[in-house]
């Protein structure tokens, strides 16, 4: 009660003139966590730098870094649109798994390039759509939804095939080997799709109407449909997007790998959030932004380098992955605490 | 300024019926609504406003019976679908996103486009128009969170008027303004009454509802009582409408209350010096056998901070609690509860009832906690007393097995209220135990609490309703600025003086 008067008086002041300074909290206040992820990326390189006697900030190895997280980034972009609406997809690591073998058979068997990948993105489109429904018009939690969608992804790539099969499609395979160079630079078709995938999903959450519909069913799903917006169209099309994202991953992780195999992405779908959620997306939803899952995905892959070039134990990256999410979940909480005592 | 009786109306609804489970909500109700009128909804909590408002938005689908918006017959499906008939509605809790600009809460789904995407710059420029049409000059890139309720109530009204809305529904938008914002919207709503637009008008606040309306609709039980100009309709008359019965209730209960108190033995509870820093400036308080103590003072004033030092809801800093003389420690409201101290909390659904029980249930968890948890409490005791209970305070329906959830503000109150009385209390803490309810709900609680405080219960009593604090209290504690700044007592003081009091004593200076 009496917070409410004071936070009045505070927003009369505020009308009547302020600092830049707090102009641009008022407007930006939820871009921090994303920041935050940025400025551990720096001291990520920096610590790295310093460790390898300067030989960590090289163009190599940032291009490396692109071309061997071009996956993972895809995941997370389809992930943070399902996050940002409040839910969460875990079917994404075994929907990428059943794709890239499904794929991997396709095209073993002669079916032609032109059928087989989009039968790959729309195949993981048509689980996400399955997910959604589920969500939408059965009302089942999204944790569930798309555990049953993991099931199903797993089983469905071990019906296709026991065993790794190896890809010998050249257009499948030129997608990763292929290194279009700028002097020590060089980037794959495989991170240029990645990047593509990033600036599309970016315009989309910006700059159309269906976006910002995703942004306020994370902000407040009842005022979303209240103020006459098609909540329940935004919400399944997050899972069919982030199923298209897995059936991509799919690809780019067969064109990576060679070869299609029933066992991969184990675990993926909690590497994938996690890099959402350190670049600073909101578990509950309603803020964040696909850059900073991009900064969350490198900052993922920078530190597995670090601990590669360390020669140190892997179980190390799961130990600083698993504080900083820690870190990261305290730091939104305390934006939401801060958020809700405004009001 | 009546709306021309010959004007087509925007909406017509007829014979609405609805039912919820167990629950007839309305039944075969009539309403028209004629552009360029503010026409006023009114009913007890329960009555079936919200079911009726709900039902001409789409929120909910009607059983039987038929809308026309604008001479056209309508069938709602969704909130959109009312939006696009040209239906606005701004709900008491208001309902935007908060995690969102300003400006795009006031333009979301129609954002300006250039080509493919939308254009920031213009969505923005846009939604200043529509606040400066409403006097409002707020940067519209910053998040709303930033904002108070109060400001949040007028986006949702910018809003509306993006929409082009034909028809504005405003379901209690005062109840979080002070009285400078209510007079800026009431400026707005004639604006926009002038332009033709029609608006259905729902408040709690007599005063409120005489300013600004032309037409009044009385619905009670669900049922509709009939549609009355707004000189055709005294007050004494509206309330006899809403209610149903006459108002003397009130008028016993004033009576009732007007005794005199024994101070000369120890007092039941006495608090020396309780303050904490930077919420209560140390405060002394002493509360007697069967004695009602109001506490008034303007919102902020501490007086709800003042009962959460008493009952160790929040913990003090300094200061000492004296129960029957002797010192107590309630540093936890378990203590306070174990020195027979209830806390009745002003936010009723987050602190108080649970929502997913039975009243039976609710009540009963009173019972238990006073018997301790380990021992049962006969079937056949609970029955007793939950019957007791509902019959006592009038819950209505009056069903141990419906679910507080579905029942009205009023009624879920009342169960809240019979809850804290079984734990037999010796002293009952009331923090705006009538606030939001309707006239008649209100009437029985203040005639229980009377009727218990006259067999001596102890009651502090907050209200923001300084009648109501005249009405039951002997003795009227004043806050100010989180200060205590004195006592009154009820039988010597009128409302103007109190008003005054609470203005000016002291220094002097004006509040």
């Amino acid at each position: 009660m009496a917070a409410m008067t004071m936070a009045r008086a505070e927003t009369r002041t505020k009308e009547r003139g302020e600092s830049p300074v707090q102009t641009f909290i008022s407007r930006h206040g939820g871009m921090m966590p994303s920041f935050a992820a940025v400025l551990i990326l720096i001291l990520l390189f920096i610590g790295g730098e310093i460790f390898l006697r300067g030989d960590f900030i090289t163009p190599r190895n940032i291009s490396a870094l692109l071309l061997d997280n071009a996956v993972l980034l895809v995941l997370a972009v389809g992930m943070t649109f399902v996050i940002l609406t409040g839910g969460i997809d875990l079917s994404v690591g075994s929907v990428m798994a059943f794709t890239g073998i499904l794929g991997a058979k396709m095209l073993g068997d002669g079916v032609p390039v032109g059928i087989a990948i989009p039968a790959i993105l729309l195949g993981g489109a048509a689980i996400g759509l399955l997910i959604g429904i589920l969500v939408q018009y059965f009302g089942v939690q999204p944790f569930i939804a798309s555990l049953a969608g993991l099931f199903l992804g797993r089983g469905l790539a071990y019906i296709v095939s026991l065993s790794s099969i190896k890809v010998e499609n050249d257009a499948v395979l030129w997608l990763q080997s292929t290194r279009i160079r700028l002097g020590d630079w060089y980037i794959t078709p495989t991170g240029i799709i990645a990047l593509t995938t990033v600036a599309v999903a970016a315009f989309v959450l910006h700059l159309t109407r269906f976006g910002r519909t995703i942004y306020a069913i994370g902000g407040n799903e009842q005022s979303a449909r209240l103020m006459g917006l098609k909540v329940g169209r935004a919400k399944i099309a997050a899972y069919v997007i982030s199923g298209f994202c897995a059936g991509l991953a799919g690809l780019l992780l067969t064109a990576y790998s060679g070869a299609g195999y029933p066992r991969n992405g184990i675990g993926t779908e909690l590497d994938a959030i996690a890099a959402v959620v350190i670049g600073g997306t909101l578990l509950t939803g309603g803020r964040g932004y696909v850059l900073g899952s991009m900064v969350g995905v490198f900052v993922y892959g920078t530190i597995k380098t670090i601990i590669n070039f360390m020669g140190a134990e892997q179980s190390w990256m799961q130990i600083i992955v698993g504080s900083l999410l820690l870190l990261f979940i305290v730091v939104q909480r305390a934006i939401v605490a801060r958020s809700e005592g405004r009001r | 300024m009546t709306a021309d009786i010959e004007v087509p109306p925007i909406v017509e609804m007829r014979g609405i019926t609805i039912r919820f489970p167990g629950v007839l909500a309305l039944d075969n109700v009539d309403f028209t609504l004629r552009p360029g009128e503010v026409h006023s909804l009114m009913g007890e909590n329960g009555a079936g406003k919200s079911t009726l408002i709900k039902a001409l938005t789409g929120v909910y689908a009607i059983d039987s019976g038929s809308i026309a918006v604008a001479g056209e017959r309508q069938t709602f499906d969704t909130a959109a679908d009312a939006q696009e008939a040209g239906i606005s509605t701004v709900y008491q809790e208001v309902n935007l996103c908060t995690n969102l600009t300003v400006g795009e809460n006031v333009m979301l789904g129609h954002e300006k486009r250039r080509g493919t995407g939308i254009d920031w710059k213009a969505t923005h420029r846009e939604a200043a128009r529509h606040l400066d049409s409403l006097g409002l000059q707020l940067d519209t890139r910053s998040m709303l969170s930033n904002h108070s309720i109060a400001i949040q109530q007028l986006v949702a009204i910018s809003r509306a008027m993006v929409l082009d809305a034909k028809v504005l529904i405003l379901d209690e938008p005062t109840s979080s303004l002070d009285r400078g914002e209510v007079e800026q919207l009431f400026g707005v709503i004639r604006d926009l009454r002038d332009k033709g637009v029609a608006i259905l008008f729902v408040s709690h606040f007599l005063d409120q509802v005489y300013e600004i309306s032309d037409r009044i609709t009385v619905l009670r039980n669900g049922t509709l009582v009939g549609e009355y100009p707004i000189e055709e309709l005294p007050r004494d008359a509206l309330v006899t409408k809403m209610i149903g019965r006459e108002l003397e209730d009130l008028a016993a209960i004033a009576n009732s209350s007007h005794r005199s108190i024994d101070r000369t033995g120890t007092p039941v509870v006495k608090a020396t010096g309780l303050g904490k820093r930077g919420v209560l400036e140390p405060a002394d308080l002493e509360i007697y056998e069967g004695e009602v103590v109001g506490i008034a003072g303007l919102l902020g004033s501490g007086r709800t901070e003042l009962v959460r030092l008493l009952y160790g809801a929040d913990r003090a800093d300094e200061g000492s609690v004296e129960v029957h003389g002797e010192h107590a420690r309630l540093h936890q409201p378990r203590h306070a509860i174990e020195h027979r101290i209830s806390l009745s909390s002003e936010n009723r659904r987050e602190e108080g009832v649970v929502a997913d029980l039975t009243v039976a249930e609710n009540i009963v968890l009173g019972m238990q906690a006073r018997q301790g948890w380990l021992k049962k409490i006969p079937k056949k005791d609970q029955d007793a007393v939950v019957q007791e209970y509902i019959e006592a305070l009038g819950v209505r329906p009056a069903n141990p097995n419906a679910l507080v959830g579905n029942l009205s503000g009023g009624n879920q109150q009342k169960v809240l209220l019979a809850r804290w009385l079984a734990t037999a209390p010796e002293l009952l803490v009331l923090d705006e135990p009538t606030r939001g309810i309707d006239v008649g709900a209100k009437a029985d609680i203040q005639r229980k609490v009377a009727e218990l405080s006259a067999q001596g219960l102890s009651v502090i009593f907050i209200s923001s309703e300084l009648e109501e604090v005249l009405r039951m209290a002997q003795r009227v504690v004043v806050l100010r600025d989180r200060k205590k700044i004195g006592e009154l007592e009820a039988a010597t003081t009128d409302l103007d003086a109190l008003i005054d009091y609470i203005a000016n004593a002291g220094e002097g200076t004006a509040a």
